[in-house]
């Protein structure tokens, strides 16, 4: 069986970047990337801003090229389809893109909650009866159906978040996209749409994450792709990527509870690999190195 | 340097954003205000370079009231970074819009163009300062907005969000040009949700909930009041959730600290255990 999603030495450059007189490698904000998602992942994407993060997550539901133009090189397969050769319309019932800022993604035109996770599937031509049960199912995946009839624009940022994510969910993809899902959030609504994530990924959704926020991507995580310089540098289980001190060249951070394992060995208090990414993991660690009492 | 005595602020729709704050700044403090979206930070910093006008209540700013004050005067006691930069960058290029503030202050072109060279110097900006704003990208846009404050040389920094678009990179090199403000004896406010950001650079964190606070004092006693903390929607820095996981006596908020702890920890272990 293929891939879900398969990109194949792809490139991309934004229009107009050709003419500007940089260096031809420069031009390209993706550079031969070669990445296959399988179903039922979890991907964090993470990266240095400008690294091609968001770039790639355009490039998912085909608004790269569609929608942006510019040039793209190598192959795009989104659910067996080729990006170029299928339209945004048609990706889009593959592939849900949630955005950074929830005022960016919400309509705007809309006077209550339900009303704004209607609108997608309403615009698709879903049937009525068809449209208000995925509006229900909806609202329960992104614990919000008691907010149903709120206007959209009196919740909170976290709440509008995941007003925003409902609406994407509405529209029944098996895909989930999310560009820095929680820059806009406090720790709480952040916490929230995180628990969000989880609970669509234990469901069955394949998602793509991109994020800053390293301790709670290693909590939700089955995978990690760096990137850098819109190149895939690093690709690997969370473990495998994120305690790996090269991680350190790409201006990524590892969860801090990694750095603490590794500050311990170097201290020669444990021994150096299997260092921590969780909450739980580290305060195993350190119950472990201290003996019982603090377990 | 900063004062307020029982604020309040209402907007015009009615919504009351501050309900009484009490709250002092001394020159050279380092104050974070957290709590949650919608809890009454940003209302409450821009009362104190008068951007809003209390409801009731009085602002202070180094003893006197800022109802009478000049704004010049005002801008160069008290310099405000705002959250989107969108709100604050007008010129057409990154040098004029550093240099607008501080035209304006009565400098010499030279003092202005030192100003200017050493605020882009500081916030890594200088390889940029002939590129348009919008040529640049929002986490050096929002360098840029710090850049034009820090020329006005204001005694009193206010940041509203600072990393919020910011990769690790940018951050770290807030932390850095934060702590070098504080290092001079520059007192610096900033509003955020980055609570690792806190635990790294601030001495005080101010928790609010409601508009009202609820908790103000150094910062890792107020990241041991977990039960308040939860109230206020508030998560203490990874490195408190684990001290706190182990049942440290104090809450110990970054790595270093927790690296020493498990030292000392071992250390007395070691000079306990029978030779």
């Amino acid at each position: 069986m293929s891939s879900l999603i398969t990109l194949d030495h792809a490139w991309y450059r934004y229009p107009g970047r050709e003419a500007e007189g940089e260096a031809e490698s420069d031009s390209w904000a993706l550079r031969d990337v070669s990445l296959t998602v399988e179903s039922g992942e979890l991907v964090g994407i993470v990266g240095r801003n400008g690294a091609g993060k968001s770039t790639l997550c355009l490039t998912l539901n085909g608004l790269v090229p569609h929608f942006f133009h510019g040039d793209l090189k190598g192959d795009v397969v989104v659910a067996g389809s080729s990006t170029r050769s299928v339209t945004v319309p048609a990706l889009i019932k593959h592939v849900g893109v949630l955005f950074q800022n929830p005022f960016e993604q919400l309509t705007g035109v809309t006077d209550t909650v339900r009303e704004e996770v209607a609108f997608g599937p309403e615009n698709l031509g879903v049937p009525r009866d068809e449209v208000e049960s995925r509006v229900d199912r909806a609202l329960a995946s992104a614990g919000i159906d008691r907010l149903s009839e709120r206007h959209p624009f009196e919740l909170s940022g976290g709440q509008q978040q995941r007003v925003a994510l409902a609406a994407v969910l509405a529209m029944e993809p098996s895909i989930l996209v999310l560009d820095e899902p929680t820059s806009q959030l406090d720790p709480v609504g952040s916490d929230e749409v995180f628990e969000v994530i989880g609970r669509m990924h234990r469901s069955g959704y394949t998602i793509l994450v991109a994020e800053h926020k390293i301790e709670a991507l290693a909590e939700v995580a089955t995978r990690i792709v760096v990137l850098a310089h819109g190149k895939v540098v690093m690709d690997g289980s969370p473990r495998q990527v994120l305690t790996k001190r090269e991680l350190l060249e790409f201006d990524v951070q590892p969860p801090r509870y990694t750095t603490l394992g590794q500050r311990l060995a170097d201290r020669g208090l444990r021994s150096k690999g299997e260092e921590p990414l969780t909450l739980d993991e580290a305060a195993r660690m350190v119950s472990d190195l201290l003996g019982q009492d603090h377990a | 340097m900063l004062e307020c005595r029982e604020l309040t602020f209402r907007y015009p729709n009615g919504v009351s954003a501050l309900n009484g704050v009490d709250f002092a700044v001394q020159p050279g403090e380092s104050v974070a205000v957290v709590g949650q979206n919608g809890s009454g930070k940003t209302t409450l910093i821009k009362h104190f370079n008068g951007l809003l006008s209390p409801t009731s209540g009085v602002v202070l700013v180094k003893g006197r009231p800022i109802a009478g004050a000049e704004p010049a005067d005002l801008a160069t006691t008290v310099g405000l970074v705002f959250q989107n930069p969108a709100d604050q960058i007008f010129q057409s290029k990154v040098e004029d819009e550093v240099a607008f503030g501080a035209s304006r202050l009565g400098l010499t072109r030279e003092e202005v163009d030192e100003r200017v060279s050493q605020a882009l110097a500081e916030t890594g900006l200088s390889s940029v300062s002939a590129s348009h704003p919008y040529d640049l990208t929002l986490s050096e846009r929002k360098l840029l907005c710090f850049a034009s404050v820090l020329a006005m040389k204001p005694e009193v920094i206010v940041l509203d969000e600072p990393t919020t678009a910011q990769d690790s990179l940018g951050v770290r090199q807030l932390v850095r040009i934060i702590g070098k403000l504080i290092g001079e004896g520059r007192t610096v406010i900033a509003v955020t949700h980055d609570m690792e950001f806190v635990a790294e650079v601030f001495a005080r964190t101010v928790v609010m909930r409601e508009g009202r606070i609820v908790l103000d004092g150094p910062t890792s006693s107020v990241f041991q009041q977990r039960d308040v903390l939860e109230t206020a929607y508030v998560k203490p820095p990874s490195m408190g959730r684990l001290s706190q996981r182990l049942r440290l006596a104090e809450t110990v908020l970054t790595v270093d600290g927790l690296v020493a702890w498990v030292v000392g920890q071992v250390g007395h272990r070691l000079g306990r255990a029978p030779s």
